[in-house]
């Protein structure tokens, strides 16, 4: 016995991956690499293809991570989640950063320890049917049989809906996204049910997309961002500065494209923004130059969004919630200064 | 009145024949194709109408299944639309594009094409191993044995995560996938199980009540509960029983949840082969003044896990179908291969699930059915020597 | 070489470390300290971990609003209900599919067992086929097939097969009438409870006097008619007091009668045809190993087959067979757990996947889980243990 628990001891050893703690900032360093807990499969937010190459808006904010602590956002490890393994995974120290389109709740804030950095999608759960059904809103989906995902908010959500609605219904779980689209492409249930963007992400994967619609009612609040552990400030400030970073370069009108002109800029805040003024990125405990790392290599929001969930994407989400305040959007972000 | 010798021969009796008759031939019906027929179809009423009942099921879904599978499946396309129902081809078969294209994904996963050769030389470095251990004339066997569980393990370990100081990228197991984590699954399984199982069955049977407690605690424990609770516990909670600085990676934590379930069930499986050494063998040991681990290395455990050798790869046989499990923890083996590329919208078809799930089941059914022939081909052999 | 013994010399003394009763406790000492060692390192990292993590702990959970539905219930419950409500609706839910999935697979089970000791070859070897076949392949890829190439190639609920009798058949389950009882049906009920009861004392009775006097009594007609026959009667007295709730076609659904999910009856033929391969070979075994002189002495003492089966061979067997038959119940037991991955709501989906979820508190809800599954394990072993006892071969 003695011999077995030794070699499982080296094995685990060999295997060890350093895990994070009070001092998540200097593991990512030491190790040279991110761990950041992605999702399995989800177009437009992460996605890995068959060569096992990431894309995605959360993938995107992870890299931008990378980009701002190790200076180079390649240096991401991506695990892949599912709803019901991504806190466990978060608590234990698996991966540094869950970014893994995680609504905001209370409870996750208090009960299950997590800190949440922002929001980089505001979303809403919403309805998708066969339009063979002739349904115009949700509100007329009583005694539907409806699948959905199992642990997410979405579940919770819709059990609400129609009980507010005094509506009945007959959900269908499944352990994850693939087998609950699965079984609503085949026949199993009248509607599917989760993020809106999801649905539109959901909807190319049908085998004719054509003959489906997302039905226009909103069911809830999902504001969707990455989070990290309870307990490290210091990697809790840094993954939020880095969401504001490429927030703030948007509105600045800084781009990935722009960014080395924007350098010589006089305008005092892309100054700031870009470390030629001031020593914001070592008050994080990072580089002077992290918010340009993180343009140039990833780009600013605008840039992500476009490229893996708005018009430059098969998605073709409009950014309706997710414009910037300035143009009658949620997203805001505060100053460096 | 009786006829001495002298007059039998005297009287020439001719109506009695003196040479006996050639035995006739069974009547035709009672041999050759329509004897055995007769003898094994339809000997009794109930019997024919069993035999009738079986045929009729088997003319109802033989011609079914290889209609499905060869007349009316595809044969060449690039997507769905090859497998599509149209108004041309009203019944589609198997959509076997969808598996030719997916062949390289369900055997690597996303293991980088570039590497791959790496999984192909572990392969072959297995196969050696197996053959070499599974042939009973091979030559220096107790080699074998080495090379079996000692070089492949490190050598194989070497090949497929990379080992940068020899110019092999570090390949993260996260890429691995398909028939390579099946494999590497069920190898991990099956060379920690048994010395673990040998372990644990040996205290289960100590003279040492702590010993005994623990083993018997640990063997019971593991066998009353499902697999699926055993991944989800190793694969969820492991991290938290741990140091914070140390965290297992994921594969690895299945693999352990996966050795430390077989080896509770090759406990049981050596045990019964203990069970079955007469006790005058460990008298006959001890009176020759062997110590404990000289007895059981020497003469108790070579006999009891050679009338275990069938039990044992039956129990093989059955963790290779419950590495099938890893796939609830999200890993990505062969099922999962098969069904991530399943609901793939470039193949969605009516036939892509059935075609995906055939392919695994010709996968599993090669590998499990030539296990349990070997294990009965084993058994033969032994009761042969027995018999001597 | 001559050794003179002096008499009151001490004797030849062993090392103190070679002396095997101080060996074993040393072995013992140091397993204890490892597996403590181990047991506490687990339990400070846990707690230190959870707390580190600010997850909450304990079992305060139980009492919460659980907020989501279940697919299938057989105690009622809502999304209002608490989580240890949705406990004990998936802990049914396995016992369900269990019990069913055991009564199926022993029925499966010993016809394909017998099929493959027939001396019909075409029997023999289909049966065989099946075995092999069904044995080979993982019991997930049954299930996943079943529900996903053959459950879910049934008609759309608009082209529902529909069965005379109010039956309904589509992708989205079978729909029976289901029986509604009026009052008047506790009658029949109770005199059915009495018959079985009434039917053993009979059995009973019947074997004492047959152990006496050799007479038989009819036990299986008698009991027929006290179980079937007298509630038949009464039910008809108390002028039929059932009726049926049948299926309707909704808008959506079929609303009304008894509904069978997809999910259920996939994972129900899954463990069923699978676990009856198992049983075949413990059936097969079990007969094979009653020597074929009981058969041949029954004969020469003038038994008939019918007879012979029924009180030599099969009582023998069913020593033999038991035992493994009980284990292969634990098996499809534990194998239900498998629903995780067909969307069955059974213990370990609802449990063990959203409950874990919603509350995060992954120690508690796994160690309840596999409480439950221990316990169904443990309680079967030991009362296997009983009958094994008792059943053992009487030597003189």
């Amino acid at each position: 016995m003695k011999r077995v628990l030794s070699i499982v001891a080296l094995t685990a050893a060999v295997f060890a991956v350093q895990s994070a703690s009070a001092q998540t900032l200097k593991q990512v360093k030491d190790r040279g690499i991110l761990n950041c807990g992605s999702n399995t499969g989800l177009a437009g937010f992460g996605l890995p293809d068959a060569q096992g190459k990431w894309t995605g808006l959360d993938v995107d904010t992870c890299r931008a991570v990378a980009a701002a602590v190790l200076g180079d956002a390649s240096k991401v490890k991506f695990v892949p989640l599912s709803a019901k393994d991504r806190f466990t995974a978060l608590q234990s120290g698996e991966v540094d950063m869950l970014a893994r389109n995680t609504t905001w709740t209370s409870s996750r804030d208090t009960q299950l320890g997590l800190n949440f950095a922002g929001v980089n999608y505001y979303d809403g759960q919403g309805f998708m049917v066969r339009k063979a059904l002739k349904v115009n809103s949700a509100l007329e989906l009583n005694e539907a049989s409806v699948c959905v995902q199992q642990g997410t908010t979405t579940e919770l959500n819709l059990a609400d809906y129609f009980r507010a609605n005094n509506m009945k219904l007959k959900t269908v779980t499944f352990a994850s996204s693939d087998e609950a689209i699965k079984a609503y492409d085949s026949g199993r249930c009248d509607a599917f049910t989760t993020d809106a963007s999801g649905l539109y992400a959901e909807r190319l994967r049908l085998a004719n997309s054509a003959d489906h619609i997302v039905l226009p009612e909103i069911i809830s609040k999902e504001p969707l961002g990455p989070a990290v552990r309870h307990g490290d400030d210091q990697w809790f400030d840094v993954v939020k500065w880095t969401y504001f970073a490429m927030l703030n370069a948007e509105e600045l009108g800084i781009t990935s494209k722009n960014v080395d002109e924007m350098l010589k800029s006089n305008s005092p805040d892309i100054k700031r923004l870009l470390g030629a003024e001031g020593n914001f990125g070592e008050q994080l405990g990072l580089s002077k130059d992290w918010a340009y790392k993180i343009v140039k290599l990833v780009g600013n929001y605008g840039e992500v969004f476009d490229r893996n969930v708005g018009a430059g994407s098969p998605l073709k989400i409009d950014r309706g919630l997710n414009k910037l305040w300035t143009k009658g959007g949620l997203q805001y972000a505060p100053p460096v200064r | 009145m009786t006829m001495s010798e002298g007059d039998l021969a005297v009287a020439q009796i001719n109506f009695v024949r003196k040479t006996t008759l050639e035995p006739q031939p069974p009547p035709a019906s009672m041999t050759g194709a329509v004897g055995w027929l007769r003898e094994n179809l339809f000997s009794t009423p109930f019997n024919i109408a069993l035999t009738i009942l079986i045929a009729l099921f088997l003319a109802w879904i033989i011609p079914d299944m290889l209609r499905f599978l060869v007349f009316d499946a595809v044969w060449s396309g690039v997507d769905r639309e090859a497998c599509l129902i149209t108004a041309q081809r009203p019944v589609v078969g198997a959509c076997w594009p969808f598996a030719f294209e997916r062949l390289p994904y369900f055997i690597y996963g996303s293991y980088p094409i570039s590497e791959r050769w790496r999984v192909d030389v572990f392969f072959v470095i297995l196969a050696v191993a197996i053959v070499w251990l599974l042939w009973l004339n091979a030559p220096r066997r107790d080699l074998g044995v080495v090379y079996s569980f000692i070089v492949t393990p490190i050598a194989s370990y070497i090949l497929l995560s990379g080992w940068p100081l020899i110019g092999l990228p570090k390949i993260d197991t996260v890429l691995w996938g398909g028939v390579l984590v099946t494999i590497v699954v069920s190898a991990v399984g099956i060379v920690f199980s048994l010395p673990i199982g040998i372990l644990l069955a040996l205290g289960r049977q100590s003279k040492m009540p702590a010993i005994k407690l623990f083993s018997v605690m640990f063997i019971e424990f593991v066998r009353g509960v499902p697999l699926v609770t055993v991944l989800f516990m190793a694969s969820v909670m492991l991290p938290l029983f741990v140091p914070e600085n140390i965290s297992p990676d994921k594969l690895l934590r299945a693999l352990i949840g996966i050795a430390m379930f077989a080896s509770a069930y090759m406990a049981e499986v050596v045990r019964a082969g203990l069970a079955a050494i007469p006790k005058g063998q460990y008298e006959g040991a001890q009176a020759v003044g062997l110590g404990y681990w000289q007895m059981m290395r020497l003469i108790v455990l070579p006999q009891a896990l050679k009338i275990t050798i069938p039990n044992i790869v039956n129990t093989y046989i059955g963790l290779f179908k419950d590495t099938t499990l890893v796939f609830i923890v999200g890993i990505f083996d062969l099922l999962r291969t098969i069904e991530v590329s399943r609901i793939d919208p470039k193949w969605a078809a009516p036939s892509t699930s059935p075609t995906g799930y055939v392919v695994a089941a010709i996968f599993y059914l090669i590998c499990c059915y030539g296990m349990s022939r070997y294990a009965q081909a084993t058994e033969k052999r032994l009761r042969k020597a027995d018999r001597r | 070489m001559s050794i003179e013994l002096k008499a009151g010399s001490p004797p030849a003394s062993v090392p103190f470390y070679n002396d095997p009763k101080v060996r074993s406790i040393v072995y013992q000492v140091a397993l204890c300290l490892i597996v403590a060692g181990l047991v506490y390192g687990a339990a400070s990292n846990a707690v230190e971990n959870l707390q580190r993590a600010r997850i909450a702990s304990g079992f305060g959970f139980w009492d919460n609003i659980a907020g989501f539905d279940i697919s299938q219930t057989l105690i009622s419950y809502s999304n209002t209900s608490t989580y240890g409500r949705a406990f004990w609706v998936g802990l049914l839910n396995t016992l369900l599919v269990a019990g069913l999935g055991i009564i199926f697979a022993t029925i499966l089970g010993f016809i394909v067992g017998i099929a493959r000791l027939s001396k019909n070859w075409l029997v023999n070897k289909a049966a065989t086929a099946y075995v092999e076949i069904i044995r080979n392949l993982p019991l997930l890829l049954q299930l996943l097939f079943w529900y996903n190439a053959v459950l879910k190639a049934l008609p759309d609920l608009r082209e529902s097969v529909k069965i005379p009798g109010g039956i309904f058949l589509n992708n989205r389950g079978l729909f029976l009438p289901a029986p509604v009882t009026q009052a008047g049906f506790g009658f029949v009920e109770i005199v059915f409870f009495l018959g079985i009861v009434g039917s053993i004392v009979f059995h009973i009775w019947a074997r004492k006097r047959q152990e006496k006097t050799g007479q038989q009594a009819p036990v299986f007609l008698t009991s027929l008619g006290l179980i079937i026959g007298l509630p038949l009667i009464v039910y008809l007295i108390a002028g039929m007091p059932l009726s049926f709730n049948f299926p309707q076609a909704g808008r959506f659904n079929i609303a009304g009668g008894l509904e069978v999910v997809p999910e259920f009856a996939a994972l129900l033929f899954g463990l069923s045809i699978y676990t009856a391969a198992f049983i075949a070979e413990v059936v097969r075994a079990g007969i094979l190993a009653v020597s074929h002189g009981q058969t041949e002495a029954a004969y020469s003492l003038g038994m008939k087959p019918g007879p012979t089966l029924r009180l030599i061979v099969v009582p023998q067997a069913m020593r033999v067979i038991i035992p493994p038959l009980t284990s292969q119940y634990l098996n499809l037991t534990k194998n239900s757990s498998l629903a995780v991955a067909i969307g069955y709501p059974d213990l370990v989906q609802v449990f063990t996947g959203t409950v874990l979820n919603q509350t995060g508190q992954a120690v508690e809800v796994v160690a309840i889980t596999m409480a439950v599954y221990l316990t169904i394990s443990l309680t079967t072993s030991f009362l296997m243990n009983i009958y094994n006892s008792r059943m053992k071969l009487v030597e003189r």
